[in-house]
């Protein structure tokens, strides 16, 4: 059985208001379904799965706020992306009643690693899904362990002989039981506080007031500033070769198909990270290397402070679809209906300041990433090169490092990479 | 017992019948072959015809397969009905020429004007110590090539009454009959029955696994399901009977019943014929399947003479045994 957690969405996260189930009990789930909304700071987040299987139990109910760890639902694997769960028979179910005691907060990541491929007939996988059988559940008796058809019909008799002598017991007395009406623990809530999650009676589907996503920013900012020591370096690079590039790239496209500079440089600096893979890390107990390439790219949110949704492996990506992905996240960026991936999946963050303002952005690292790039406005400077002076489009690229983790060798020779692609734009 | 309703017959004897019948039945009718008339066949199934038919209709002919093949594929073309043995399946690779390049495609390279209705009888399988020169497994050889009509004489009844449909059919049929079965004794219907030349057959009926064979496989595996029943286990048989064209209902109904499936047969492994059936199962029964498909067939060697190697080169009743009780209790 997989518990499903409320996500962190950032490290600033601390708690999360189940605001509607977009999954109901015996529902079959993909990689990459929405199962819930979950309010928070950041606004209304559409919370994506990362297990196949079925949807068993929902322990929380809808309106409920709770702390970021929380166990949210259970989730019944099936074959394919099964987790593995030995000795676990069918009538051992996760008992519902102490869901908090037991909650340990189990990161994607480590439940991905347990994941093996269930060994069952044809025949047998049919039956379980009709049937909504649990193959991990199941031990084999046929070739090499192999589940068979038999084995599950066994285990169907078993479900259903214990589907008789169970009776509903849902979370929602267990929490009505404890009404601590008031404020929800906003400070740091551990896990023996989790008992204490308040129903917050609070209207479905609203945007988070500016208030609460200026503190998001104000917590995560601070805790940049206080932790991490930065260092920054700055490079001039000449966009002439990258714009005609653009320009003439989109006289071939159609209007809605245009390529921004944004997608171009989005696109050079994953190129970038990738020969300097130092820079896409985290700082959690030392430095830990990031094997995708997540670029998080800032947006301004027009009543005031910002959203980073990530770009799923940009590296991997043409500028094409970069280009496509932007024109999707950025209006909902705007709206605050992100998906939980692409709050918390960023492994590096950009800030580009757009065209007509500020020459130069000196970013404040994302905690726990380690380095952010900053793009200044593209405009006409001076520029010397080969002994002549001429009027080139310039842009002021800075780097922010976590001086913990890299030092400004890393990050001079990350500039070094990102200039050398945006000078052969017709590489990326 | 309804004693009076079956007769207890050889192999040798339901053949001789089939082409008896067919003699008399139609005048068109003329057997061909080394051997069949003063010597009384190779195996002894033409015994006697000549002197009740007569040389012109019981024809010795020279050692010459590819000769005297196209010359009954000739004849078919001319409004005949030959019937032309090949003695053995090793002197079948003389005339595959004849009747892959002219019986099975002149139909084809005539514009549909030419039908060759020739029926090629051969004798085929392992097991009478016949060696590599004399006996081997060769029937997906022809099973490969489309415009034959490809036959499996695996039980009594049909070595009784397939001649008779073969001899129906418009397009040329290849007849596959074993020699290993010539004396056995059997008990079959005392009327012949109608049988056609386009369905396979269940041989026995059972419910947890299928399987599935073809000429000498067919009184193997019947003998092994007996066994097996006494162990609990209730196995269906399926005779395939016809190769080409190949009758995928009958097998694909069965395993959407049993879940288990066995393809039993003496031909050599690679590339052979249950390498096809077990290709159609997965294509169109995947998700029937409670267990990998196997096959039992002939062990890649040229025949050997002594009886213990030969014995061992193709699947037994033991093997066979062996086999289910594996696939269904691992």
């Amino acid at each position: 059985m997989i518990e499903f957690l409320m996500p962190s969405l950032g490290a600033d996260m601390e708690d999360g208001t189940l605001v509607e189930w977009r999954k109901k009990p015996g529902d079959f789930l993909n990689r990459g379904d929405i199962i819930a909304d979950v309010d928070t700071q950041k606004g209304l987040i559409e919370i994506e799965v990362f297990e196949e299987g079925v949807l068993e139990k929902l322990l929380v109910e809808e309106g409920l706020k709770v702390p970021v760890g929380t166990i949210l639902a259970l989730i019944n694997p099936d074959g394919i992306a099964g987790k593995k769960s030995k000795g676990q028979p069918m009538d051992e179910k996760v008992p519902i009643q102490q869901p908090i005691e037991e909650t340990r907060p189990v990161s994607f990541e480590e439940q991905n690693s347990e994941t093996k491929r269930i060994k069952a007939s044809p025949l047998a996988k049919r039956i379980a899904e009709a049937e909504r059988i649990d193959l991990s559940s199941i031990s084999g008796t046929g070739e090499n362990g192999a589940i068979t058809k038999e084995d599950v019909e066994n285990a169907i008799a078993t479900r259903e002989g214990v589907a008789e002598m169970e009776k509903p017991k849902g979370i929602k007395m267990e929490i009505a039981g404890e009404p601590e009406k008031g404020k929800a623990g906003t400070e740091q809530v551990g896990m023996e506080q989790l008992k204490e999650a308040v129903p917050e009676k609070k209207p479905m589907g609203t945007v988070p007031p500016v208030e609460a996503i200026r503190s998001a920013v104000a917590a995560a900012m601070s805790k940049s500033n206080r932790e991490i020591p930065h260092y920054y370096l700055e490079k001039k690079i000449d966009m002439s070769k990258s714009l005609s590039w653009l320009k003439e790239a989109n006289s071939e496209r159609p209007v809605q198909k245009r390529l921004l500079p944004a997608a171009l440089l989005i696109k050079a600096v994953a190129l970038a990270v990738d020969e300097v893979p130092a820079l896409n890390a985290v700082w959690e107990n030392g430095l830990q290397l990031k094997n995708e390439i997540n670029i998080g790219f800032v947006v301004s949110l027009r009543t005031g402070g910002i959203m980073v949704p990530a770009i799923h492996q940009a590296d991997a990506k043409s500028v094409d679809e970069i280009m496509e992905v932007l024109n999707d996240v950025i209006p909902r960026a705007r709206a605050l209906k992100l998906r939980s991936s692409e709050l918390s999946d960023s492994t590096i963050t950009i800030t580009n300041i757009g065209e007509g303002s500020a020459d130069k952005v000196f970013g404040v690292i994302y905690p726990p990433q380690v380095a952010i790039i900053g793009f200044g406005g593209i405009s006409e400077e001076p520029f010397a090169e080969n002994g002549l002076l001429g009027i080139r489009p310039i842009v002021h690229v800075t780097l922010a490092g976590d001086h913990r983790a890299t030092d400004g060798l890393t990050g001079s020779r990350f500039l070094g990479a990102l200039n050398k692609y945006l000078q052969n734009p017709e590489t990326l | 017992m309804e004693a009076s309703n079956t007769i207890k017959i050889t192999y040798r004897e339901a053949l001789k019948q089939s082409l008896r019948e067919a003699l008399q039945k139609d005048d068109r009718v003329f057997l061909m072959g080394e051997d069949v008339g003063r010597y009384g066949g190779a195996f002894a199934v033409s015994k006697g015809l000549l002197e009740e038919f007569g040389e012109e209709r019981i024809m010795d002919v020279p050692l010459s397969e590819s000769g005297f093949v196209g010359a009954g594929i000739g004849a078919a073309m001319a409004g005949m009905k030959p019937i032309v043995e090949v003695m053995t399946i090793n002197f079948g690779l003389l005339p595959m020429d004849q009747i892959i390049n002219n019986a099975a495609t002149l139909l084809h390279m005539s514009g549909g004007q030419l039908n060759v209705p020739v029926v090629i009888r051969m004798g085929c399988g392992i097991g009478r110590q016949l060696a590599a020169q004399h006996s081997h497994s060769w029937e997906p050889f022809y099973a490969h090539v489309p415009g034959l009509v490809v036959l499996s004489v695996g039980t009594h009844e049909d070595a009784r009454g397939m001649l008779a449909a073969a001899l129906e059919s418009p397009d040329p049929v290849i007849i596959f009959e074993y020699t290993s079965m010539l004396n056995m004794e059997m008990e079959i219907a005392k009327d012949v029955p109608e049988l056609g030349i386009s369905k396979a057959k269940v041989r026995r009926e059972g419910n947890d696994i299928s399987i599935i064979t073809y000429g000498t496989g067919v009184h193997k595996c019947m003998e092994a399901a007996a066994e097996l029943a006494r162990g609990g286990i209730d196995a269906e048989v399926i005779d395939l009977r016809v190769l080409r064209p190949l009758d995928e209902e009958t097998f694909l109904a069965s395993v959407a019943k049993t879940h288990q499936a066995l393809v039993v047969e003496d031909a050599w492994c690679s590339v052979g014929f249950s390498a096809e059936i077990i290709s159609r199962i997965m294509e169109k029964a995947f998700y029937e399947l409670d267990a990998p498909v196997k096959r039992l067939c002939g062990v890649e060697v040229p025949i050997p003479y002594p009886l213990h190697l030969e014995e061992a080169s193709v699947p037994q009743v033991k093997d066979i045994v062996n086999s289910v009780q594996k696939t269904l209790k691992p």
